[in-house]
């Protein structure tokens, strides 16, 4: 009876068509001037990389990512200036000592380290920014769909075990 | 007994309940600690379900009329079948459910179990803890067959659960345990009806902002250089303890406390949940730690986060069940 109510801890078999989707946190001034760089350039990268501009990096709260994978993101990736190129001086300092801070519980959470990616990414460097789509979405592929709205609702969050009231 | 429930069916009082799940029992010690103020909420309530302190039988639980309990205060999450069954019984027969403490709120201690299968808990329990000695490797069934007839005991959940996972909620009193005068001044508010509208997101018996600001340590506005444990080093008193290095949780955790374990020199470990507007206590503790570190490069930055210990079980020590990813995969 215990047994229909414990979820196996097996790795997800790549469901036939699924395709991963990755969120791609991006600073206004360098990092999504450069994947724009790499539109331009006519360069080619997957389409599975759902972009959000913020005007910083460092305006990148951890809570957005940790909200991404709950609500069934596959992978994040955050990019911003490279370190001293900050358009606002001191954003990407605070995005420096957050991300691998956030990476480290992510990874205690069980969410494989290659499922999020921080990387610096500047104005002019579109083709870093397209071969850097290309091998992200190449490693969430092979770790397949992370599904955590599923995984949490055969838990019982959200609605509990058992949906029959009791004392009826 | 019967005596109690029958004085409490018509005398125009109001019933309140308290019921503890998945928690210490260190929540009905708390609404103890309202002390004198015990008497007068006697005066103006009865006390219909309390099995902390009282003998009632989930029977006369079924038995009363739906609604006929004013508030039920519900102190614990949701680790097995019975304290849902429970949840359930009591959301039906409360006019008011209230979720009281951190684990009813946010899971609390029990709900870092998230970070563990079933297998491993049951492990631990049942196999590998040095002081047990289980040579049959017996592990509780949910049915055994004995000579009695068949034996049904609660089915322990892969997860942790708060109750607004499981019912719907009033309202939600945060805190391991509340603080008394916060709590006092909830129900003083309940009777006389000045709560706010109904909302299982509606946090009473605290405060919007965190606990910084109620803390009463100076702030020199210098960054972290090193990460230091309470049992590492003596504390400056009167200065901040994160700028000591001391990972205390006061930016990402709501106020109501009264700051009571930074007063104490000890850093403050987040009983509270996160602060208003806030779902994720420990992302906002990230976000906040990460801005205070004095790391000029990415290798320092590393070097300095590595001597944390256990960050999930520092940054989500009581919000686990509430936070975004609810626990490990």
């Amino acid at each position: 009876m215990a047994e229909a109510h414990i979820v196996q801890q097996e790795v997800t078999p790549a469901a036939v068509g699924w395709e991963p989707r990755i969120i791609a946190f991006l600073c206004y001034w360098c990092s999504y001037t450069g994947a724009d760089a790499a539109g331009t350039a006519r360069l080619k990268y997957p389409p599975n990389v759902d972009i959000i501009r913020v005007m910083c990096s460092g305006r990148i709260d951890p809570e957005l990512i940790t909200t991404a994978f709950a609500h069934g993101a596959d992978g994040v990736m955050v990019c911003g200036c490279h370190i001293g190129d900050c358009h606002y001086i001191s954003g990407n300092h605070k995005t420096m000592a957050r991300m691998p801070l956030l990476k480290r519980t992510l990874v205690d959470l069980g969410i494989e380290p290659d499922r999020f990616v921080h990387e610096w990414v500047s104005a002019a460097e579109g083709e870093k920014f397209a071969r850097l789509v290309r091998e992200v979405t190449e490693r969430v592929r092979r770790l397949g769909p992370l599904g955590w709205p599923q995984r949490m609702r055969e838990r019982g969050v959200g609605c509990g075990m058992s949906l029959e009231p009791w004392g009826a | 007994m019967s005596e109690k429930t029958d004085k409490a069916g018509g005398n125009g009082k109001l019933k309140i309940g308290m019921y503890w799940a998945a928690s210490c029992g260190g929540c009905d010690i708390s609404l103890l600690e309202i002390g004198p103020h015990i008497l007068e909420l006697i005066e103006v309530a009865d006390v219909v379900l309390w099995p902390c302190a009282a003998d009632f039988k989930y029977q006369d639980v079924v038995n009363y009329p739906d609604q006929f309990i004013d508030v039920c205060f519900f102190n614990g999450g949701v680790r097995n079948s019975e304290q849902e069954e429970i949840a359930r019984l009591l959301r039906r027969k409360s006019k008011t459910l209230i979720a009281y403490g951190a684990c009813a709120t946010d899971g609390g201690i029990p709900a870092l179990a998230n970070t563990k299968t079933v297998e491993g808990i049951f492990a631990a329990s049942y196999h590998d803890c040095p002081s047990l000695d289980n040579p049959a490797h017996v592990e509780p069934q949910p049915i055994t067959q004995s000579e009695y007839g068949e034996l049904e005991i609660p089915r322990f959940y892969p997860q942790v659960l708060r109750l607004s996972d499981v019912v719907e909620v009033d309202y939600q009193i945060p805190g391991c345990p509340p603080q008394a005068e916060r709590v006092w001044e909830a129900i003083l508010a309940l009777v006389g009806g000045q709560l706010p509208a109904r909302n299982s997101a509606v946090k009473v018996a605290c405060f919007d902002k965190s606990v910084c600001d109620e803390c009463p340590r100076e702030k020199r506005k210098v960054k972290i250089k090193e990460f230091k444990r309470p049992h590492e080093a003596m504390a400056e008193a009167g200065w901040c303890l994160l700028e000591q290095g001391f990972i205390c949780m006061g930016p990402a955790t709501r106020s109501g406390c009264g700051a009571l374990c930074v007063k104490a020199n000890l850093p403050c470990r987040g009983c509270y949940g996160p602060s208003g507007e806030v779902q994720d206590q420990g992302a906002a503790m990230i976000g906040a730690l990460g801005s205070i570190l004095d790391a000029s490069t990415e290798e320092r930055a590393r070097e300095m986060i590595d001597h944390i210990v256990d960050p999930v079980g520092t940054f989500y020590r009581f919000t686990m069940a509430s936070s975004d990813l609810k626990g490990r995969r």
